[in-house]
C-alpha cells in the first residue's frame, strides 16, 4: 500500500514537473533586426521581430515569400544565410543568446538541441551516402551515443514516421527513395538527437496533396510522441492549421497579427490576414462549350520502352479550360509534351481545329506553332535571364506576326497593360522581376501571338497563395476577352475549383475519370479522385485528425472482409 | 488586336500616337546605351586592385604592341653592335647573340606573341564554341560523333601532335595558329559542350524551340549569353596556355621563325648567357609572366562580377 502511496505521489510529482517544464519559455526572440545584401546595398528584412515558444509548443509562421520567414527560422538558431547579418535583438534559447555564442558553441547546439528540416529533402541529402548514414551522422558527430545506438534509434525513428521495410529503409540511397519518404528520413534526422526545438521550412510545399498528407501525419505524431517544440513555416493557411498551436502571419518582415490557431481561423483581425482567408474562395462558373479546338484520342506515349500514357481522351472546346489532375508521375506533363510535338505520340491522333496535328515539333508550321502556346511552372527557368523583357516579349512579336518598330512597341505596351504590368518593365531584366511578375511576363509571351490554345502547366504552383489568385483571376478575365483555351495542368484542387470548366482525373497515366467540373466534383466519385478530393487540408484544425481516423477506419473496416 | 501592323504603322505617322511611339522607340536604345556605360563605370569603380593592376598592365602591353615601331629605338632585326653588349648606355637592356638591340626586339617580340596568341584563342574559341554549343543543342547521333572525334584528338599528347603537324606541314605563322587553334579548340569543346548542356535543358530553350526559332537563333540568343561568364574565364587561361604552347614551341625552334623576335624564341637565344650569372634571358620570360598575372586577374574579378558568388560574412 505504501508502495503505492509513493508511487502515486512519484507519478503526481512527475506531472507537476511536466507541466512546469511545459509552460516554461524555450525560446524567446525579442526586437530581432536582420539585413539582406542585394546590389550592393544593405536592406532590412526583418524589422524587429519577437516571439516566444515554450516547450512542446508548436508555433506557424505564415507570410507570402519575401515576408522573412525563413530568415526568422535561421536566425531562431543563430544563425544568418550567406549574404545576411543580424543586425539587432537577442536570440535567447535555454537561456543563452545565441547571437553570443560563437561558431563552435553553436555547432554544438545545431543537431543536438535545435535541428532544421529544410524545404527540398532532395537538395538536402548528399547523393554518395546511404540514408542512415546520413540521418545518425550528428549524433555520432556530437558523441552523444555510439554508432550502433543511433542505428537502432533510426529504424526506430523510421518505423515510427511510417516508412516502409524501416529495417531496410537506411540502407537505401537517396535517390531511390520518393519526395515524401525522403521529407520524413530529414524529419527522422532531425528528430535523431531528440532536439528540444525543430525548425520546419515548408517541408511539404514540394509535395503532392496525397504524399503531403502523409508527411503532415507523420511529423504531427512524432512531435506530439516527443513533446518537441517547433517553429512551423508555411505559406499555406491550411497546412499550418493541422501543425501549429498558435500561428503569427507576417508581412514583410513585420508582424502582421498573432494568435492561437482556432482563434486565428474563427476570428481574423487584420485586413491582410482576412484576404489570405478569402483566397481560397475564388471560384469559376461552369460553362459548357460547344465546338471542339483540341481533340486527343486514344493517345500512347513512352520514353524509350517506358510507356507512360495509356490510351488517354481529352476533348477541349473553344474558349474553355479543361484541367488536367493528377500527382506527380501521373503523366499529365507528359500530355503537354505530346500536345506541343516534343514527344511524338506511339499511337492515337490529336486534332487541333478539325485537323490531324502532326507529331513532330520539326513537321508543324510557323502558324501552328503560333496557335498552340504554353506557360510554364517555373517563371525562373522560362525567362532567359540575359535578355531584357522587351527582347523575350518582341521577339515572338518580330517572328511570328512581323511587327517592327513602332508597331511592336504599340504591341508591346498593349501586352503589358493586358497583364497589369507597368511598361517601365520593359527595359528589366527577369531577375529584376518578383515571382508573379514574371509569371505574367510569361503569360504575356505566350499571349503575344494571339494563340488559340494555352498550356498552363502548374503556372501557380511555385507562387504564393494570395500571387496565385492573382494569376489565376488574369487568366480567367484574358479567356473572356480574347476566348483563348486553356489546358490547365495541375496537382492543387483549389486552383481546378478556381479556373476549370471540364476536368480530367490522371492516375499513372491513365485517365480515370473526366467531365464537367460539377459531375467530377459531386459524389459518387472514382475512388482516385475520392482520395484526391479528401487530401486537400483545409482550414479545420481537426481535419487532419479527422481524416486519419476516417481512413484508418476504413481500413480496419476493409480489412476483415478482404 | 484586330489592326494588322501596316494600320498601326499608319496610325502611328497621322496625328496624336506620333510622340508617344517616337519618344517610346527612342528613349529605351538610350537608355540602355548610358546603362552599358554606367554599369562598365561603376563596375570599373568597385573593382579591386588586382583587376586595376591587371588592366593596366594589358593596356600597356596592347599600346606597346601596336605602336612598337615608334617605341622601339632600333628595328626588330637591325644587327646594331656587338653580341652580348652589357647593359646600359645605348642598349638599355644590352644586345643578343647577334647584336641586336634587346629592348628593341622585347617590345616587337609583344607584337608578334601577343597577336599570334590572340588570333589563336579566337580562332579555337570559334571551333571549339560553335561546335560545343552545336553538339549540346543538336544532341543526339550528332553529339556522340563530334564529342568521339574530339576524344580522338585529345587522346594524342598535344605537344607532340603539335610539332608533329608543325613539321608535316612547315612552320608558318598561318600554318602554327592553325594547328594550335585546332588543337586548343577540343577543350573549349568540352567546356562549352558542358556547360551549355545545363542551359539547354532549360524552360526558356524549350520555348523558344515551341515558337519555331531557328537553331542559330538558339545557339546565339538563348543559350551563348548565359554560358558567357565560364567562356570569359576560360578564355583568359586558354589565352596565357597559347602563349606558353607559341612559347615552348618557339624555344623547341619549331615556332615563330627567326629573325621575327618572339619571347619564347629569345629566351632560347640567349639562354647561355645564364651560365654566366646574366638575368637578360629572363626578360622575356617575365614579359610572359606578368601578362599572364594580369590576364588571370582581370578574369577571377570578371568571374567574381558575373558569377554573383557572395563571401561568407
Amino acid at each position: 500500500m505504501s508502495i503505492k502511496e509513493a508511487e502515486a505521489q512519484l507519478s503526481s510529482a512527475g506531472t507537476t514537473t511536466d507541466a512546469a517544464l511545459k509552460s516554461a519559455t524555450l525560446l524567446q526572440i525579442e526586437g530581432l533586426c536582420i539585413e539582406g545584401q542585394s546590389e550592393e546595398r544593405w536592406h532590412r528584412i526583418v524589422k524587429g521581430i519577437g516571439l516566444t515558444l515554450r516547450r512542446g509548443e508548436v508555433l506557424g509562421l505564415i507570410g507570402e515569400s519575401g515576408a522573412g520567414k525563413s530568415t526568422i527560422g535561421l536566425a531562431a538558431m543563430g544563425y544568418a544565410r550567406p549574404g545576411c547579418r543580424i543586425t539587432a535583438g537577442r536570440v535567447v534559447f535555454n537561456g543563452r543568446d545565441l547571437l553570443q555564442l560563437g561558431e563552435s558553441d553553436l555547432r554544438r547546439l545545431w543537431g543536438s538541441k535545435i535541428a532544421y528540416v529544410a524545404q527540398s529533402a532532395a537538395a538536402s541529402f548528399n547523393p554518395a551516402h546511404r540514408l542512415i548514414d546520413q540521418c545518425v551522422e550528428a549524433v555520432v558527430g556530437h558523441q552523444l551515443t555510439a554508432e550502433d545506438n543511433a542505428k537502432r534509434n533510426a529504424v526506430d525513428l523510421f518505423r515510427r514516421l511510417r516508412l516502409p521495410a524501416p529495417d531496410q529503409f537506411g540502407l537505401r540511397y537517396p535517390h531511390q527513395v520518393s519526395g515524401g519518404q525522403l521529407q520524413r528520413a530529414m524529419t527522422a534526422m532531425a528528430m535523431a538527437c531528440r532536439p528540444d526545438l525543430i525548425i520546419f521550412d515548408e517541408p511539404t510545399t514540394a509535395l503532392d496533396v496525397t504524399t503531403q498528407i502523409e508527411v503532415l501525419a507523420a511529423i504531427k505524431d512524432i512531435v506530439r510522441q516527443f513533446d518537441t517544440a517547433a517553429i512551423y513555416i508555411s505559406h499555406d493557411l491550411a497546412v499550418v492549421a493541422q501543425m501549429a498551436d498558435r500561428v503569427m502571419v507576417l508581412r514583410y518582415g513585420e508582424l502582421v497579427e498573432e494568435a492561437p490557431t482556432r482563434v486565428m481561423l474563427s476570428n481574423p483581425q487584420m485586413p491582410y490576414t482576412k484576404s489570405l482567408w478569402a483566397v481560397r474562395s475564388l471560384r469559376k462558373e461552369e460553362e459548357a462549350g460547344e465546338k471542339i479546338l483540341l481533340d486527343v484520342s486514344g493517345v500512347d506515349a513512352s520514353y524509350g520502352t517506358f510507356k507512360v500514357l495509356h490510351d488517354v481522351n481529352v476533348k477541349l472546346p473553344r474558349g474553355r479550360t479543361v484541367a488536367v489532375v493528377g500527382e506527380s508521375g501521373s503523366g499529365k506533363s507528359t500530355l503537354a509534351r505530346v500536345i506541343t510535338g516534343l514527344l511524338p505520340p506511339s499511337s492515337g491522333s490529336i486534332r487541333f481545329d478539325g485537323k490531324k496535328l502532326p507529331a513532330r515539333l520539326k513537321e508543324r508550321d510557323k502558324d501552328l506553332l503560333r496557335r498552340i502556346q504554353m506557360i510554364y511552372q517555373m517563371p525562373d527557368t522560362a525567362l532567359n535571364p540575359r535578355r531584357r523583357i522587351r527582347d523575350i516579349l518582341g521577339r515572338p512579336l518580330k517572328h511570328h506576326l512581323g511587327l517592327t518598330g513602332a508597331a511592336r512597341q504599340r504591341r508591346l505596351l498593349e501586352l503589358m497593360r493586358m497583364i497589369e504590368l507597368d511598361e517601365r518593365f520593359l527595359d528589366r531584366l527577369p531577375s529584376e522581376l518578383s515571382g508573379g511578375q514574371k509569371q505574367r511576363i510569361c503569360i504575356a509571351r505566350a499571349l503575344a501571338i494571339n494563340p488559340e490554345l494555352i498550356i498552363c502547366d502548374e503556372v501557380t504552383s511555385a507562387l504564393d497563395q494570395l500571387v496565385a489568385e492573382e494569376i489565376l483571376k488574369l487568366l480567367l478575365r484574358l479567356q473572356k476577352e480574347l476566348n483563348v483555351s486553356y489546358l490547365y495542368i495541375t496537382h492543387d484542387l483549389a486552383t481546378v475549383k478556381a479556373i476549370a470548366d471540364e476536368i480530367v482525373v490522371m492516375h499513372q497515366g491513365r485517365v480515370v475519370e473526366s467531365g464537367p467540373k460539377s459531375q467530377v466534383l459531386t459524389p459518387p466519385h472514382h475512388a482516385y479522385t475520392e482520395l484526391l478530393l479528401s487530401s486537400v487540408p483545409e482550414m479545420d484544425p481537426d481535419w487532419l485528425d479527422a481524416i486519419l481516423a476516417k481512413r484508418q477506419g476504413a481500413e480496419l473496416g476493409a480489412s476483415p472482409s478482404g | 488586336m484586330s489592326l494588322s501592323a501596316e494600320e498601326l504603322e499608319t496610325l502611328g505617322r497621322e496625328g496624336a500616337p506620333l510622340p508617344l511611339a517616337e519618344t517610346s522607340s527612342a528613349t529605351p536604345a538610350l537608355t540602355s546605351r548610358r546603362g552599358v556605360l554606367q554599369t562598365v563605370w561603376r563596375a570599373l569603380k568597385t573593382a579591386p586592385l588586382t583587376a586595376w593592376f591587371g588592366l593596366i598592365v594589358i593596356l600597356a602591353y596592347a599600346f606597346v604592341a601596336i605602336f612598337a615601331p615608334l617605341i622601339a629605338p632600333f628595328g626588330e632585326s637591325a644587327v646594331v653592335g656587338n653580341q652580348y653588349e652589357p647593359w646600359g648606355g645605348k642598349f638599355i637592356f644590352g644586345t643578343d647573340q647577334l647584336g641586336r638591340d634587346m629592348l628593341s626586339r622585347l617590345i616587337y617580340g609583344a607584337r608578334n606573341t601577343i597577336g599570334i596568341a590572340v588570333l589563336t584563342t579566337g580562332l579555337s574559341f570559334t571551333i571549339g564554341g560553335v561546335l560545343g554549343l552545336f553538339a549540346a543543342i543538336v544532341g543526339g547521333w550528332t553529339d556522340q560523333l563530334l564529342s568521339r572525334a574530339i576524344d580522338m584528338l585529345m587522346a594524342i599528347p598535344q605537344l607532340i601532335f603539335a610539332l608533329m603537324l608543325l613539321s608535316i606541314f612547315g612552320s608558318s605563322v598561318p600554318n602554327l595558329i592553325v594547328i594550335i587553334a585546332v588543337l586548343d579548340s577540343t577543350r573549349v569543346f568540352r567546356l562549352t559542350r558542358a556547360v551549355a548542356m545545363n542551359v539547354v535543358v532549360l524552360d526558356f530553350v524549350e520555348a523558344a524551340r515551341l515558337q519555331g526559332e531557328k537553331l542559330g537563333w538558339i545557339m546565339s540568343r538563348e543559350v551563348l549569353p548565359n554560358i558567357l561568364p565560364p567562356l570569359v574565364a576560360e578564355f583568359g587561361l586558354r589565352f596565357c596556355f597559347v602563349f606558353l604552347t607559341i612559347s615552348a614551341l618557339s624555344f623547341l625552334g619549331l615556332g615563330i621563325q627567326p629573325p621575327t623576335a618572339d619571347w619564347g624564341s629569345m629566351v632560347r637565344e640567349n639562354a647561355t648567357l645564364i651560365a654566366y650569372g646574366d638575368v637578360t634571358p629572363l626578360l622575356p620570360a617575365g614579359c610572359i609572366a606578368l601578362l599572364t598575372i594580369a590576364v588571370n586577374f582581370v578574369v577571377d574579378w570578371f568571374l567574381h562580377k558575373t558569377s554573383g558568388l557572395r563571401d561568407e560574412h
